[in-house]
């Protein structure tokens, strides 16, 4: 049921794990519905330099999260803020259609990660 | 390396005796005819499915196997008997059922509930999956039509107290039909003898074929039949026979019925010794089901702020120095429909435990290898979601901060 870059990206994800220095997290879903993504960024000069993941979840939750930390690197927050989880999906070479939910999951968490970041540097500029 | 196969509650892969015994009746130039012929050719056949009537009657204790009637398996066993029932007793229109049910029985109810105007009381079950015979007494209404209640569930392996519930609906002239599914095959049955109407039982889960079943009707209730047509089965079930299927089950009856003791206790040696090692090795880690009252195979267990549908790609996955295992989950993630496992929920587990739940179901043709195996692999699969699981970061930072 999954595309072998599903299947690459859950058996072996990257980026995984907590970022001491992140400097941007966001989280979303609920241990309830089965699904919890937690992103960490680092962001210089409004450029995404970092990115990691920790998820709970199914395959496809692993494998979004994963490809998420992929595409967001080297890019502006502009770039970042564009991303959709559609753009998600594509990286994935598709997820079955019960799985889509994962991927808005991925595009919500960024969302709220570029939230975070906004909150702690009020200038919107970074350093 | 082979997948390792822990799934035997999914389905039973065939045994050889009874490939030997069906492949008569599939192959060119082999027996073919029909039952309902008078000729030669059709009485062989006829012989056929009547000397699998009694190797079903006998592994089910039965003595006149006339009250056996065969399916296209589980599903139209259960299907038979419930709406079969309501056909035969249009003034009752009440039901009841447990909350953990196939859902060969619950959609059954469900389909009937919104069509049909029936109520239905899906009973509760206490912590290991259990239900109440009291509360089987206290939900019985002037129109209860029956009462369903399955002998073993297929998740959990909880076994029902089908005695006291089936003597209760007797004193109340309630018909009983059990799904037994899970059961037959695993435990000895002596149907003469037990306070059940209905039965239904399905070959691929005793290592007979797919597509097979049974339900067992005792004499004198009164079942309509869902199928009209020919008069097969004594009018109860319409439609040429299914040969080798029929040959299948019986077989397979005949064959783990005098095996079944030993089996019983070989597969408790082996579901128990997982058990506990994988207890042992891995933290918060939980058995569901009823600690004494379930199936001999059946291990489910429960790894906190893990998933279990990642957990179970990972233990599929073979590699080139370790065999896959091939397990089934509850999760909601790997349900097609987002919504964990009812029976899961029907136990009042928690969420943090619910979403982690494995079933390993033997059978068999599994051996100490293989759970020498499950115990290796299993618990760095498990480390390793937790590593990616914030929910385990947390609760590993509370408690931190605790001590
Ligand atoms: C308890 C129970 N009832 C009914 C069924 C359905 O049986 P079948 O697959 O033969 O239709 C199953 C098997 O999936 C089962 O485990």
């Amino acid at each position: 049921m999954y595309t072998p870059q599903v299947l690459d990206h859950f058996q072996n994800p990257r980026n995984v794990g907590e970022m001491a220095d992140a400097n941007a997290v966001g989280e979303s879903g609920s241990a309830v519905c089965g699904d919890v993504m937690r992103i960490f960024l680092r962001i210089e000069g409004g450029v995404v330099q970092k990115a990691s993941f920790k998820t709970f979840g199914c395959g496809a939750a692993i494998a979004t999260s994963s490809v998420l930390t992929e595409l967001v690197k080297g890019k502006t927050i502009d770039e970042v803020r564009k991303i959709k989880n559609t753009d998600v999906v594509a990286m994935l070479g598709g997820l079955p259609p019960i799985k889509i939910h994962c991927s808005v999951l991925a595009e919500e968490t960024l969302k709220a990660a570029l939230d975070d970041y906004e909150r702690r540097t009020p200038s919107g500029t970074g350093k | 390396m082979k997948t390792i196969y822990f799934d035997y509650n999914a389905t039973t892969p065939i045994r050889p005796e009874v490939h030997e015994e069906m492949k008569p009746w599939m192959e060119p130039g082999g027996e073919f005819g029909n039952p309902s012929s008078i000729h030669s050719v059709g009485m062989k056949a006829r012989a056929a499915v009547e000397k699998a009537r009694g190797q079903v009657a006998t592994l089910l204790g039965v003595s006149d196997p006339g009250q056996i009637v065969f399916t296209s398996g589980g599903t139209e066993a259960d299907n038979m008997a419930i709406k079969g029932a309501a056909l035969s007793h249009r003034e009752a229109k009440h039901i009841v059922t447990s909350s953990i049910e196939h859902h060969a029985v619950l959609n059954v109810c469900e389909y009937l509930k919104e069509n049909f105007g029936y109520r239905v009381t899906f009973l509760p079950v206490d912590k290991g999956g259990r239900v109440d015979p009291e509360a089987v007494a206290r939900a019985i209404e002037p129109d209860t039509l029956m009462v369903s209640v399955m002998l073993a569930n297929n998740e959990i392996g909880t076994l029902q107290p089908i005695e006291k519930i089936g003597a209760l609906c007797r004193d109340r002239r309630i018909l009983f039909h059990t799904d037994a599914v899970q059961a037959v095959g695993k435990i000895p049955l002596s149907l003469d003898k037990m306070p059940v109407d209905l039965l239904s039982l399905s070959a691929h889960k005793i290592y007979g074929p797919k597509g097979i079943g049974a339900l067992y009707i005792r004499k004198g209730t009164r079942l309509q039949s869902l199928f009209h047509g020919g008069q097969h089965e004594k009018n109860r079930r319409a439609g040429t026979e299914n040969l080798s299927g029929i040959v299948g089950l019986g077989a397979a009856c005949a064959a783990i019925g005098p095996e079944m003791e030993a089996e019983e206790a070989r597969q408790r040696r082996l579901r128990d010794r997982l058990e506990k090692g994988l207890l042992d090795q891995i933290p918060s880690s939980r058995v569901n089901g009823h600690p004494t009252e379930r199936l001999n195979n059946t291990a489910h267990l429960s790894f906190e702020c893990v998933e279990g549908e990642g957990l179970l790609m990972l233990l599929d996955a073979a590699q080139a120095d370790r065999p896959g295992l091939a397990v089934s989950t509850g999760s909601a993630c790997a349900s097609g429909s987002l919504e964990p496992s009812h029976v899961m929920q029907a136990l009042g587990v928690g969420p943090e435990w619910i979403h982690g739940s494995v079933r390993f179901s033997l059978g068999k043709f599994n051996t100490e290898e293989d759970v020498d195996w499950a115990l290796k692999l299993v618990p760095p699969v498990v480390a390793r979601l937790r590593e990616m699981s914030p929910l385990w970061q947390d609760k590993i930072k509370r408690s931190a901060v605790k001590n």
